[in-house]
């Protein structure tokens, strides 16, 4: 397959080889589990159960709440202890409202709904709802509601299912094992996919270091008249959205447009088995893979662990992780810090990883001496140095101008900074400030439409006042009435 | 257990450092500055010593008075890339003092007086050249030809120490101009170009340096050696380089086919003077020059120019270090002019067409 060049990207040290031949293993049944009600980018999910509530592996927990939102479900049958605010698998370390589900260790099947018979027979709309029902997010980290992506073929037609197997974070091995351990069941559900969306093909982008990946995708994706392999070369960040898209079609994505614009939609290999297990099983998404890996983990692997079991206990299952400097959720370059290993694993989890001093490789910053490897690092034809150099002045406007807004932070120019600049935390420094700026704006904006409109009705209040006052000093009877009426 | 959260990712890193890249380029000159110091002996290297500890002196100086950490600072090496080529910058016989005086404005006035490291808007190296150039125009245009360590006639030990420390040798019997200079002094006088280059020795020999000259004006091969190995290393591109010389061998050649009595070809000015160690090493420092690759071609081409121009039409016969400095205030201006496309926008930053897959 004829394949594109990327803008700009990094060769990190890709560390994979501490996971990538380590077959897939089911975490034993934690006692009790976590699950917070927001897993997902969207509403919070509403819960249907309360404490005390006995129910079945599988079964609803809490609803999926607005148009982009996605359900929740019991990844083991037990009782639910409490709906309580317990510390998310976010930076922020603030609580959020979370089920928390006792297991009886029977972990029974509830009734699930039935298997769609002959997938590809069925309207789009039904596979749709069957995601959204199995409460299906991006499992490749972005944890969109996958049925709402799934629609974009709705109102475009679309050419092509560009399955993202790329996996470049380094470390992560989940979805590589996936696909050599699971290559039917994901070009199946791809298929399925590429059907809900009305994109007659599948290509699957598989990076060049996972050759049995690769072996095993093309092996399932021969029986097949519709899927194609493409070998990408393996350089961070293959695995974005719009840097896959390019490097497989060669089109580049119009800034504000979406690749579905140009008739491509981009979905990851995790999902595609998700809905595989949802379509033919009928089974809500209530676990995941997760790559359990860093220097500090004495045994890393590759996990299947239910949704909500908490990062010290999976920690704990791969030996503990004694002299971590750093615990992160997903991969080391976008991965999300963790304030505390008391959280749980959520639907976007693709790693959990304890870094040491050695690997994180932190110092202190020292002062940018222009080399200009961010500038060749950038996926996105960005100058990190110069955006950096006007947020630290505070110059917002000047950065949003050369383009802070289109920075991914996909972290490739703070990777190659000799001198250690947190570029990335510039970037994510300017976009909370543009987005405070933003809200603020418009809540001005709607305080002084407010306001006008008042002093408008009180203008109107005055006037008539006036007018009355001046017809009750006039002689008119008639007038001096109707005044009276308006003036109290 | 709580861990700590007070920096986002990444959790990872290339393992560059400044310190790393600074090393590098030294590095990349020791090849070329052993031999400059064998070929002209001892009082070069008491010179080299003397720039350098000057430098490191002044560098340990002003980070004190800004409160920093001078081992930090010196170990990080910058200031000794700018010690090294200024001293490749002097001429060899040239007296301990002018060594002192131009590293203090050098890393005094030329960096830290803009902020220090990765402040600074000239190429310190060249401040401090240009600064005792214009100032001792005598000292600094006094060359000798090589006289090669332990050579019939090279000064000793003892008597090196004497051009350097001492209250000078006298000079004139000795001294000589550099080729460019000489070239230059010949045309005033009416020699056209062709024929005074003929006086001079073959281009080989002009390449390793058998000439009077600065220190940094010989061995270009070794000179070009370390500059690919820069180029390997990923610490240069090619783009300012191949900009300047491209720039100098074609205005070179191209001017002393129309007019060879006025002009000296474009090879001449590739090997004479400072072109390949300026091109290589000084003209691609990174906090005086831009930062794309399109600002360094068009840095490169620029210091090509001014370079030829200089060095045919101005007084100075050496123009690199005035060329350089010219070019390092237009290098924030190149930044802007040649900032790279934004992925899914046009130069001018419009969203692209929208394209279809088919």
């Amino acid at each position: 397959m004829k394949l594109f060049p990327i803008m700009g990207g990094i060769h990190p040290e890709h560390r994979k080889d501490l996971t990538s031949e380590k077959a897939i293993v089911a975490l034993p049944m934690p006692a009790t589990l976590f699950l917070p009600l927001q897993q997902h980018i969207g509403e919070p999910a509403a819960p249907t159960v309360e404490a005390g509530y006995l129910v079945k592996k599988g079964e609803l927990l809490a609803r999926s709440d607005g148009a982009i939102s996605a359900p929740i479900h019991a990844p083991t049958s037990g009782r639910i202890r409490a709906i309580a605010e317990i510390t998310a698998p976010h930076p922020s370390g603030l609580p959020m409202p979370t089920i928390i589900l006792e297991s009886d260790g029977k972990d029974e099947w509830t009734d699930l709904p039935p298997p769609i018979d002959d997938p590809f027979a069925a309207p789009p709309q039904s596979i749709r709802d069957r995601v959204a029902e199995c409460g299906i997010v991006g499992m490749g980290g972005a944890t969109f509601p996958s049925a709402v992506k799934l629609g974009l073929g709705t109102q475009r037609k679309l050419e092509v299912l560009l399955l993202n197997g790329a996996e470049c974070e380094p470390y992560l091995t989940c979805d590589d094992r996936l696909m050599r351990e699971y290559a039917d069941e994901v070009i199946d559900g791809a298929r399925i996919m590429a059907h809900a969306l009305g994109a007659p093909r599948v290509i699957v982008a598989i990076e060049t270091n996972k050759p049995q990946a690769i072996e095993a995708m093309a092996k399932a994706a021969a029986a097949t008249d519709n899927v194609a392999i493409a070998k990408v070369p393996a350089r961070y960040p293959m695995g974005g959205e719009r840097q896959l898209t390019q490097a497989v079609t060669g089109l580049e994505t119009p800034a504000r447009k979406l690749t579905a614009d140009m008739g491509v939609v981009v979905h990851n290999v995790a999902t595609a088995r998700a809905v595989h297990d949802a379509v033919r099983l009928g089974r809500p998404l209530i676990s995941r893979i997760v790559t359990v890996s860093g220097g500090a983990v004495p045994n890393p692997g590759n996990i299947e662990v239910p949704l909500g079991v908490k990062v010290s206990e999976l920690l704990a299952f791969c030996g503990g992780a004694d002299g971590a400097a750093r615990f992160v959720s997903g991969g080391p370059m976008m991965g999300q810090p963790l304030p505390s290993l008391d959280v749980p694993v959520v639907k976007g989890s693709s790693g959990i990883l304890a870094l040491t001093r050695a690997e994180t490789r932190e110092s202190e910053p020292q002062p940018c001496i222009r080399c200009g490897s961010c500038i060749a690092a950038c996926p996105c034809g960005l100058v990190p140095m110069q955006m950096a150099a006007f947020i630290r002045a505070e110059k917002m406007a000047e950065a949003v101008r050369i383009g802070v807004q289109d920075c991914v932070s996909c972290g490739s120019c703070t990777y190659v900074c000799p001198s250690h600049i947190p570029l990335v935390q510039y970037f994510r420094y300017a976009k909370g400030r543009l987005a405070t700026q933003d809200r603020e704006r418009r809540k001005n904006e709607q305080t002084k439409a407010l306001v006008e409109a008042r002093n408008a009705r009180l203008e109107r209040l005055a006037m008539a006042r006036r007018d009355a006052a001046a017809r009750a000093r006039a002689p008119q009877p008639e007038a001096a009435q109707e005044a009276g009426r308006i003036a109290p | 257990m709580n861990t700590v959260v007070e920096k986002s990712g990444p959790y990872t890193h290339g393992g560059n450092s400044i310190q790393r890249t600074m090393f590098t380029v030294l590095a990349a000159l020791v090849p070329a500055t052993l031999f400059n110091l064998y070929l002209f002996g001892w009082p070069a290297i008491f010179l080299f010593a003397v720039t350098m500890a000057a430098c490191v002196a002044f560098e340990a100086a002003c980070v004190r008075i800004g409160d920093g950490s001078p081992a930090s600072a010196i170990g990080n090496g910058s200031v000794l890339i700018t010690g090294w080529l200024l001293a490749l910058s002097l001429p060899p016989w040239a007296p301990w003092w002018v060594a002192v005086v131009a590293s203090a404005f050098a890393v005094g006035i030329a960096k830290h007086a803009f902020g220090g490291l990765g402040q600074n808007l000239f190429n310190p190296a060249m401040v401090g050249r240009v600064v005792v150039l214009v100032s001792f125009p005598v000292q600094m245009t006094a060359f000798v030809p090589p006289k090669p360590l332990f050579s019939a006639g090279a000064p000793g030990f003892v008597e090196g120490l004497g051009v350097t420390f001492g209250r000078g040798v006298n000079l004139d019997g000795l001294s000589a101009a550099s080729q460019l200079g000489f070239v230059k002094s010949e045309l005033t006088r009416g020699v056209p170009a062709h024929q005074s280059v003929e006086h001079l020795p073959g281009l080989g020999e002009l390449m390793w340096g058998f000439h009077p000259g600065s220190m940094g004006e010989t061995a270009v091969p070794l000179l070009l050696l370390g500059g690919l190995f820069l180029m390997w290393r990923k610490v240069i591109t090619w783009h300012i380089p191949v900009g300047m010389l491209g720039t100098l061998l074609l205005l070179g050649t191209v001017f002393s086919a129309i007019d060879p009595g006025r002009h000296a070809d474009g090879l001449f000015h590739l090997i004479s003077g400072a072109s390949v160690l300026g091109a290589f090493f000084i003209a691609t420092d990174y906090v005086t020059s831009p930062v794309s690759n399109g600002g360094r071609l068009a840095f490169g081409i620029g210091c090509g120019l001014l370079t030829w121009i200089i060095r045919t039409y101005a007084g100075y016969p050496e123009g690199f270090a005035f060329a350089i400095l010219l070019m390092n205030a237009m290098a924030p201006l190149l930044d802007r002019a040649f900032r790279p496309r934004m992925f899914g926008r046009t130069l001018k930053g419009e969203p692209l067409p929208l394209g279809k897959f088919k």
